[in-house]
């Protein structure tokens, strides 16, 4: 080690903390000059850690499901008569249903339609919250073989949750729809209007740029558009609320403040930017 | 601290060295530790909040009460880890924690001497900036005006979570983070 004097040593050490800083400031220039570096880093950590937020979130979940089952305990008679009652609309639509399926089967035979092919999926874990102060996304863990790439869509068992942005050698992440930079093209069920709908960060999207003459209806279900070839059209996505400014916003099927398990599905559509980059990515296609 | 004072004592064995080196970097670890398990899916509300609350009080408390296990060198890779955790734009979580760790050391010769609440009180003001601070950086970096509630809660977090922190920290402050006792 060299000797410095005490003086002079003194003055280094004070010298330590305005260099950091500018070394801070350095790197977020770094980072916004070249967001994969950030991307790449973030990803590497997500990996290692990965594994260990898989860890912990075995015994969470089952605290948590040990607290539900207390909870349940206490309203189980009543939950027993809403659910018989529920039993036998549902029987009922089940008929429906079935009815419906046949009669679409026959006139899709008659009309010579094209089936679609039947998505291939995964299965992964969340196990961490990927989003920040500022976003909404989740880190899902995948085996260290998984097949899964970006812009696949993530669903869970009600409906939307999101697309896959980044992808490490054994984690994913999940981009919500409740998200600032997320951007949904829907389909308004009865009316068949085409709108936008665009994350928040709130627990409910907005809903935006409907065409004329369409008026988002309360309680109305919104699924997935086919438009932009984002996304196949059909999936579920939640149903129209107005808020208290009379603004329509969705709120979503999915549970996205207690995801647990998230199915990506494949339709080989579009890949997808980061959030971090969709920024720039504009920039440049506007060139 | 002792091995500046004068007098004569054994050469220190490697054993005590690797104490002493655990000593010293028990506050850097347990902040990092804390801020890895704020990610983890917990199933509460604010967990992001959290994260940042944890890591400025953390920062906070180790510069006011033990400025030599806090360096600012510890500083700046707790903050890269919060960047990364975070999915903050890189270096905004490095800057903040590095301006309220030059504020806390500024302030340090008063507020050492001053009671609990004095220091509640400055770090709640420190805290209301440093979240301010980062809306502000993070708006420039990513060009949109962000929503303002998630930093007024960050702030309000890290405001409540500072003395539930300090409590079991100025305990460790006295035993496991004391490198005189090794």
């Amino acid at each position: 080690m060299i000797r410095l004097s005490i003086p002079l040593r003194q003055a280094l050490s004070k010298l330590t903390l305005p260099v950091l800083i500018a070394v801070a400031f350095g790197l977020m220039l770094l980072g916004k000059a070249d967001t994969m570096i950030a991307t790449r880093m973030r990803m590497a950590l997500a990996d290692s850690l990965a594994p260990i937020w898989g860890l912990v979130a075995e015994p969470l979940a089952g605290v948590h499901r040990a607290i539900d089952g207390v909870q349940n305990l206490a309203t189980i008679y009543q939950d027993n008569g809403r659910l018989r009652a529920e039993n036998d609309v549902l029987r009922r639509w089940q008929a429906v249903g079935l009815a419906l399926d046949a009669e679409n089967a026959t006139l899709k035979a008659n009309l010579r339609w094209v089936p679609e092919p039947t998505p291939s999926f995964v299965t992964a874990r969340v196990v961490a919250d990927a989003g920040g102060v500022y976003a909404r996304a989740v880190l899902l863990s995948l085996g260290p073989k998984h097949r899964a790439t970006k812009g696949q869509i993530a669903l869970d068992e009600r409906g939307l949750v999101g697309r896959v942005t980044e992808i490490g050698s054994r984690s994913a992440r999940v981009l919500l729809i409740t998200d600032l930079n997320s951007r949904v093209p829907v389909t308004l069920e009865t009316s068949r209007g085409r709108a936008i709908l665009a994350g928040t960060n709130g627990a409910r999207p907005r809903l935006t740029y409907w065409p004329e003459g369409v008026v988002p209806v309360e309680g109305e279900r919104v699924v997935t558009s086919a438009e932009a070839n984002a996304f196949p059209a059909g999936l579920p996505i939640g149903v129209v609320r107005y808020n208290a400014n009379h603004v329509p916003e969705i709120e979503p099927d999915a549970r996205l403040d207690r995801l647990e398990v998230v199915r990506l599905f494949e339709y080989g559509l579009h890949d997808l930017a980061p959030p971090e980059l969709s920024v720039v990515r504009q920039t440049e296609r506007r060139r | 601290m002792s091995d500046r004072l004068p007098g004569i004592r054994p050469r220190p064995s490697i054993g005590r060295k690797l104490d002493i080196a655990a000593r010293r970097s028990f506050p850097t670890v347990v902040t990092g530790l804390l801020l890895v398990l704020a990610a983890a899916p917990l199933g509460i509300g604010g967990q992001p909040q959290t994260q940042l609350a944890i890591a400025l009080a953390s920062v906070f408390f180790w510069t006011l009460v033990r400025p030599a296990s806090m360096p600012p060198l510890a500083v700046f890779l707790l903050g890269l880890l919060l960047d990364l955790l975070s999915y903050a734009p890189l270096g905004v979580g490095v800057v903040i924690l590095l301006v309220l760790h030059g504020f806390t050391l500024a302030g340090r010769r008063v507020l050492g001497r001053a009671g609990f609440m004095l220091a509640w009180i400055a770090f709640a003001l420190l805290a209301l900036g440093a979240v301010a601070l980062q809306w502000g950086l993070t708006a420039l970096l990513t060009l949109r005006l962000l929503p303002v509630a998630p930093a007024i809660l960050a702030a309000i977090l890290a405001v409540g979570l500072y003395p539930l922190l300090a409590v079991p920290l100025a305990r460790a402050h006295r035993t496991l983070a004391e490198t005189d006792q090794a």
